[in-house]
């Protein structure tokens, strides 16, 4: 077979870099991602993005390249790394100029006069030379990046990454320095800008950073070797000091961080543990259940029902009492749903599912169940839990006011999140590799050949998504004292999408998977206003690349990593 | 097999719940029925009304379910996107309706006029579905069932929120035509013209995409494809392409759809394609998925339930304002079919194990 030609090859990844740069412009990323800098004053992080299509584009026209003439030649990867940055740049410039003869925005509604003077930098129409030139030195750029050496490249691709972060979170990071202090004041000012970070910090961060993984590169063999080479006692306290600090972190954190983010931790602490659920229903047993939400609904209306002031409250019972109800109402419910349709097939069981989700919505706010449910209104005035003495946990009529000690605050509900996903990942963990946990997975595996070998199908089903809901229940009682109210509206298929998509992501089956699939897609999206408004076409976007490039997530189970990338699984022999 | 006493106790627990289920359903649906027949609050022109209607709807649905349908045959995939495809025809057709409309091309030639933005639907569609084939299912071909899946679902989103960003949270209206104003007076029954042409339409389609498939050699070679993939190759057939025509086919389909669909309800933003998706998907199972006659059948009988029913049993049984629970008849229903008979009305083919 005849072999491409690279310049042509290099041409294809530009006009598709294109693409994606008209795409990002007109689904209105650039617009609002520029009211966020990356660099005060010099480049926002709409541009950023822009020029980062560029770059990836030269990036990776120019491995193509390499592997089209099978060899890392200077010249001919750094002109298709130019060709593919180009063409980026070429289309963006026709996209003004035709935008400024046509009247786009009767279709699209983000190709303003706005978009446009991001698009030139302000510089008018007249200096149109300036994109396709940008375009082609950033496509340099990727394409030079490949020719470094392995060495340099590590270090560099850290510094980059820090710096994004940091520019990212630089008004937090601000604010947080701010209120230390006086002297920290200075420093905070000297980093971070307003809206992005100094062109000082960056420089200070990057070559920080580039300096530090050098030097790791250096030194970080012999490190890991001399921890390798202590004695057992030793490491076993080295691990122990390091969870001891993750605790101490993960615990002390949103006591300093303030309302705001002590939120998103709460927020992100309730989807670690109901994204812990559904990986024993998804991940371990293989069940696709897009109905998660419904659990959540009927934990989070059982609690409101029991121990809700509001109109609708049944009755006043204490936290501490609701919390086990709720959760084994949402079994019940989990068993009577499930019954009907776990003897089908993978994938409608996805469709049946998602169907109980919308029931349970429709039905939660019709005016049919309002009497009792609230309908529209939803149930408000949700008791916040109460520490007292013994005797007030039990409570079936517990007091408007509370007597001992009120969780009342993000931060105290916080601390019921994280003791409530600890006992899950627990529970998670011990089932994993139990009789009933390996039963769960052979099914995932093969289910005719797992009733062959005598697993009951529907008894063994059933268990997973009796547990699953479960926990789903769990985590919408915590967060229905959370907000202290619930409404039928936010029960919506999207929450069950977001619980799917951080399993999928962290890697199925995989139980700290689900905290970095939860870190990254709810708590990134919470913090980053820009980031929150295009989170679902994120979501989207990110189910799809995972399924292409990395189907086990990013912090696989091994055995998924074994069973999808089809390596032999090396049979050790007793020695 | 040996069995202990408890699972045996189990298993009988399970059933009779099971069956106790199915009574309950029948059950409900008779009483309501009888109860709201002979309270006899509406007449019979009510009833006529409500049939048309969901005699109309559900001939969207089963538009919408063909694209399910093919799809499924040919690659026993649910093609969650296909929804969503069905709403960037809506989209495509209304802005060309609304630049018709302006020129006054619409209320000089109605037919025209409703056939151009259709076949713009279609051709929209169908290159957003070719282009969701080539990107997010073609790689996955062959991955073990729940891969592609969450791609089709991720691809969903994708294509909901691109349109977002492109335009906007806010609701569009479908131009109007004057044409389709007013009502046909059909055998002493007064019928919306809307609900006539809509329907003539979706027949109309369908009726060519069966064709299609009976009589053409590609669609010979679609339904050999469906039959055995690697056979099928083996008789020269490119599976490739024959796949990418009926992502193609299926999706155009969609596109009408959308355009009839906001010509019915006049309204169209990023998210309508999720619920009509669904039911259709649920046509396509109660009809028995992978059969074409089958969700056309299936789409109808959906529609008519759908449209029937709120009055029909669920007012009987005293809830007020059952229109608002539409949708839990469409839902329930396939949870109904699943249970009752998992191969469809239709569908002899596919038992559960095959599928």
């Amino acid at each position: 077979m005849k072999k491409e030609n690279y310049l042509w090859s290099a041409i294809k990844t530009g006009l598709l870099g294109g693409a994606i740069a008209i795409f990002i412009c007109l689904v209105g990323m650039v617009e609002i991602f520029s009211k966020r800098d990356v660099i005060e004053k010099t480049i926002t992080l709409g541009q950023f993005v822009l020029l980062a299509t560029s770059i990836v584009a030269g990036f990776v026209a120019s491995r193509r390249t390499s592997s089209l003439l099978e060899q890392n030649k200077p010249v001919p990867n750094l002109i298709s790394g130019l060709l593919a940055g180009l063409f980026p740049g070429i289309v963006i410039a026709l996209l003004v100029i035709f935008g400024n003869q046509v009247n786009l925005r009767a279709v699209f509604l983000n190709a303003s006069p706005a978009l446009y003077d991001l698009l030139t930098f302000k510089k008018g129409v007249g200096n149109l030379w300036i994109l396709p030139t940008a375009g082609a030195i950033s496509g340099l750029v990727g394409a030079a990046y490949l020719l470094l050496p392995e060495i340099l490249r590590r270090p560099i691709n850290r510094g980059l990454i820090f710096v994004i972060f940091m520019a990212l979170f630089s008004g937090l990071f601000r604010v947080v320095m701010i209120n230390q202090g006086p002297g920290m004041e200075k420093t905070a000012k000297y980093l971070f800008g307003q809206t992005g970070l100094t062109m000082e910090g960056t420089f200070i961060f990057f070559f920080g950073v580039v300096t530090i993984a050098m030097l790791w590169n250096y030194q970080g063999k012999a490190i890991q070797s001399r921890v390798a080479g202590l004695p057992k006692g030793g490491q076993i306290s080295l691990r122990v000091a390091t969870y001891a600090l993750i605790a101490y972190i993960a615990l002390g954190l949103p006591q300093v961080s303030g309302p705001f983010i002590a939120q998103v931790i709460v927020t992100v602490t309730l989807f670690i543990l109901m994204g812990l659920g559904l990986n024993i229903t998804l991940g371990f047993a293989g069940l696709l259940d897009l109905g998660f939400v419904a659990f959540y609904a009927v934990g989070a209306y059982t609690v409101g029902l029991l121990t809700s002031y509001g109109p609708f409250g049944l009755q006043h019972i204490s936290f501490w009492v609701a919390v086990p109800i709720a959760v084994l109402v949402s079994m019940a419910f989990g068993a009577v749903l499930g019954l009907p349709v776990l003897g089908v097939r993978g994938d409608y069981l996805a469709i049946a599912t998602l169907g109980f989700g919308e029931i349970i919505r429709l039905l939660a706010g019709s005016d049919f169940l309002a009497p009792y449910f609230g309908g529209p209104q939803g149930i408000i005035g949700i008791q916040k839990p109460c520490l007292g003495i013994l005797g007030e946990f039990l409570k079936v009529d517990v007091p408007r006011v509370c007597n001992g000690i009120e969780l009342g605050k993000p931060q105290d509900i916080y601390y019921v999140a994280v003791a409530s996903a600890l006992f899950i990942a627990f529970v998670a963990w011990r089932l994993r590799g139990s009789r009933l946990g390996r039963a769960w997975m052979a099914i995932r595996e093969d289910e005719d050949v797992a009733e062959a070998l005598g697993i009951n199908l529907i008894q063994t089903k059933l268990l997973a998504y009796m547990l699953g809901a479960a926990m789903a229940g769990l985590g919408g009682a915590i967060f229905a004292t959370l907000i202290g109210s619930i409404f039928a509206t936010s029960m919506q298929l999207i929450v069950s999408i977001n619980v799917v998509s951080l399993i999928i992501v962290g890697g199925m089956g995989s139980i700290p998977g689900v905290i970095v699939g939860a870190i990254a897609l709810i708590g990134l999206p919470e913090l980053l206003r820009e980031i929150s408004e295009f989170r679902f076409l994120l979501y989207g976007a990110t189910l799809i690349v995972m399924m292409l490039a990395k189907p086990e997530g990013l912090w696989p189970s091994q055995a998924t990593l074994r069973e999808l990338h089809h390596t032999d699984v090396t049979v050790e022999t007793k020695a | 097999m040996r069995t202990s006493l408890g699972e045996r106790v189990l298993d009988l627990v399970v059933s009779g719940f099971l069956w106790g289920f199915r009574v309950l359903i029948v059950a409900a649906i008779l009483i309501g029925t009888i109860v709201t027949i002979s309270a006899g609050k509406y007449t019979s022109e009510q009833w006529i009304d409500f049939v048309v209607f969901g005699i109309t709807t559900g001939s969207i649905y089963a538009l919408i379910a063909l694209g399910y349908t093919m799809v499924y045959g040919i690659l026993r995939m649910i093609n969650f996107a296909h929804g969503d495809i069905f709403m960037t025809g809506a989209f495509g057709a209304y802005f060309l309706a609304t630049w018709l409309n302006g020129t006054g091309f619409i209320d000089k030639n109605p037919l025209l006029g409703l056939l151009i933005p259709i076949l713009f639907a279609m051709l929209v569609s169908a290159s957003i579905a070719m282009l969701v084939e080539r990107i997010a299912y073609r790689p996955l071909r062959g991955a073990p069932r729940l891969v592609p899946l969450i791609s089709a679902i991720g691809a969903s989103f994708f294509l909901e929120y691109a349109f977002r960003g492109f335009f906007g949270p806010g609701k569009y209206a479908y131009p109007p035509i004057k044409a389709l104003e007013g009502s046909w007076n059909i055998l002493g029954i007064g019928i919306l013209k809307v609900q006539v042409i809509v329907t003539i339409a979706a027949f109309v389609m369908m009726a060519l995409l069966y064709s299609i498939v009976m009589y053409t050699k590609m669609g010979k070679a679609m339904r050999a494809v469906s039959e055995n993939k690697d056979t099928a190759a083996l008789m020269g057939i490119d599976i490739n392409r024959i796949i990418v025509s009926t992502f193609a086919i299926g999706a155009a389909m969609a596109g009408a759809a959308g355009v009839l669909y906001s010509i019915v309800y006049r309204q169209i933003d990023y998210f309508m394609g999720f619920t009509p998706g669904i039911k259709a998907f649920t046509a396509a199972v109660l009809g028995g998925i992978g059969n074409i006659p089958g969700a056309m059948v299936g789409g109808l009988v959906l529609g008519i339930f759908e449209s029937v029913g709120p009055s029909l049993f669920l007012e009987g049984l005293g809830i007020p304002r059952p229109y608002q629970l539409k949708d839990v008849i469409a839902f329930t229903m396939l949870v109904m079919i699943l249970l009752f008979r998992p191969s469809g009305i239709l569908g002899e083919r596919l038992t559960t194990k095959k599928a």
